[in-house]
């Protein structure tokens, strides 16, 4: 065993978001907000958004889970800033595995977790203008 | 304070002693002659392992040295004595009686013998993990050959009334075999007086190598070998033995027995102290297992932080030099929390923020310092990251630990957000 080298779980990328996570919070008077569960472990997601203009102008997360779901979320809300919302409905776990150099194969569903919340908080926020654009 | 390293994984395996690894080493480049040898080469190497085997038998008080299979490890141990003791029983009757909190090589082998023809009955326990001898009495059927409890709990600690369940498999007339890997080198562990004719232990949890398993069985308790090959062990574990790890094994059951009370009383004041202080300084946090005490192993803590996650809490404190393990779903490859912990049926969100500390002879008052002032900025640090923290403020959620009255219990929010229960 080296003494040098650093033995981590993850690789430095899910490290670093997971030590140092990017958007952790709860955006003020968010446009929408979701908040999802996986039934397979029991981690709660949590993603709130400020939207401008059909566009993601902030995402912050909150997340009840292990490191990598941490890291799935500070990276899903780095990703997401600043596309359209057609964008971001399109947006897929995938992208976030790839943006982290990879989780290991039990961990996946913790990106998933990412993409449900990022949807749900959409969703929100269109069942949240859907009255106001009938009334218009 | 400075970062520090801490290792708090001794339930899982523990360094090797300096006096055990110096009597190994000849037995690689010098002694290195095979037992079962009829020249001196061999006969040099006969006579340490028969001293190793009066060692570990002293450990143990066991009527004879003859008593002991050596095997590749505990779960190897395990194994031997389920299912060696079911083949060779297998004319008596089909039925096996376990605790539903036995370590995984128990829970696993009993199993397997459930494909071939056997039945089990699996004991519950209560709140702390303690299984009731009655139960135990009241499990028992004209086919049972085989009741299985542990000594000690691997995970939460439970001390189990192994003694009072003996008297009860002695009136019966069935075998009972204890799993002692948690407690050997931990308690004093006496097969005579437990009346136990089956025991196993594993000397890498108490600082001896890993690669040795030990298996006592008495003349009662006939076992049918699974290791097919040469007739070492008298014909019930085949293949040449593992000569190092038993030299070194002999010497760390030796200074077991020697330091035994020594180390307890050390390690014992180390958990009081780590104990009182975590409930000092972390608010909504619950102990697993029976409180420190008569009921509870020295070295092991087993707590639930609520509102977050395990994992988490153990990477952090792994980041910050704390080495501890956790029963968290997240933790396992199956996703699925330890099954102790759903055993002694504890909130699922509990058993999510799970971890386990367990303690060893040469952790000091200053590690454990470290980890009192390490710990609580961790939680914090999590909880701020945790919806289910502010959703609790806000009274959305409430708590298991402290009720307060007042919003859904952790559980059915989890459901709700999920669509489906968390189990």
């Amino acid at each position: 065993m080296k003494e040098t080298k650093e033995y981590t779980l993850y690789n430095d990328t899910v490290m670093d978001h997971f030590l140092n996570p990017r958007n952790m919070g709860d955006v003020q008077e968010a446009d929408g907000v979701g908040e999802v569960g996986a039934a397979a472990c029991g981690d709660i997601m949590k993603i709130s958004l400020k939207i401008r203009d059909g566009k993601i102008e902030d995402a912050r997360f909150k997340t009840f889970g292990c490191g990598s779901a941490i890291a799935s979320s500070s990276m899903a809300t780095e990703l997401i800033k600043g596309r359209t919302l057609e964008e971001a409905k399109n947006f897929s776990n995938q992208e976030v595995v790839d943006a982290l150099g990879g989780l290991p194969p039990v961990k996946i569903h913790c990106s998933v977790l990412a993409e449900e919340a990022l949807k749900a908080a959409i969703e929100d926020y269109e069942a949240k203008q859907a009255p106001k654009t009938a009334a218009a | 304070m400075d970062k520090r390293f801490v290792y708090l994984d001794h339930q899982a395996t523990t360094p090797v002693l300096e006096e055990a690894l110096q009597a190994m080493l000849p037995y690689f480049r010098e002694a290195y002659g095979s037992p079962s040898s009829l020249h001196r080469f061999g006969l040099q190497v006969r006579e340490g392992l028969k001293e190793a085997r009066e060692k570990i038998a002293r450990m143990i008080n066991a009527e004879s040295e003859e008593d002991l299979i050596f095997t590749s490890g505990g779960t190897e141990s395990s194994n031997l004595a389920i299912k060696g003791f079911a083949d060779a029983n297998h004319r008596k009757g089909n039925h096996l009686v376990i605790s539903a909190i036995e370590h995984p090589s128990v829970m696993n082998s009993v199993e397997y013998l459930t494909k071939h023809g056997f039945e089990v009955t699996q004991v519950p326990v209560d709140a702390v993990g303690r299984i009731n001898p009655e139960d135990v009495r009241a499990a028992i059927t004209d086919k049972t050959i085989l009741v299985a409890v542990h000594l000690v709990n691997h995970d939460i600690g439970t001390i189990q009334p192994v003694k009072e369940i003996a008297k009860i498999t002695a009136e019966k007339g069935i075998a009972l075999y204890a799993d002692a890997l948690a407690a050997a080198g931990w308690m004093p562990i006496d097969v005579q007086d437990l009346g136990v004719q089956l025991l196993s232990f594993s000397p890498h949890r108490f600082y001896g190598p890993k690669g040795i398993g030990v298996l006592y069985r008495n003349r009662k308790a006939r076992v049918t070998s699974h290791i097919h090959g040469g007739v070492q062990e008298n014909g019930r574990r085949a293949g040449t033995e593992n000569v190092p790890a038993i030299i070194g094994a002999g010497v760390a059951a030796e200074i077991a027995v020697r330091d035994l009370s020594k180390r307890v009383e050390h390690v014992a004041a180390l958990q009081k102290r780590l104990y009182e202080g975590l409930w000092k300084h972390i608010e909504y946090i619950k102990l697993n297992g029976p409180e420190p005490g008569p009921l509870r192993v020295c070295n092991t803590l087993n707590l639930s932080t609520e509102f977050i996650e395990g994992e988490g809490q153990l990477l952090l404190l792994d980041y910050q030099g704390i080495a501890v393990a956790s029963g968290s779903s997240c933790v396992s490859k199956s996703l699925k929390v330890s099954h102790v912990l759903s055993a002694i049926k504890l909130d699922h969100a509990l058993a999510q923020g799970n971890i386990i500390m367990s303690l060893g002879k040469d952790n000091t008052v200053e590690d454990v310092d470290y980890v009192l002032d390490t710990f609580p900025k961790i939680v914090h640090k999590l909880r701020n990251m945790s919806p289910m923290w502010k959703e609790f403020e806000e009274g959305v959620i409430d708590s298991v630990i402290k009720p307060t009255g007042r919003g859904k219990s952790f559980t059915e929010h989890a459901a709700a957000v999920s669509g489906k229960a968390a189990h």
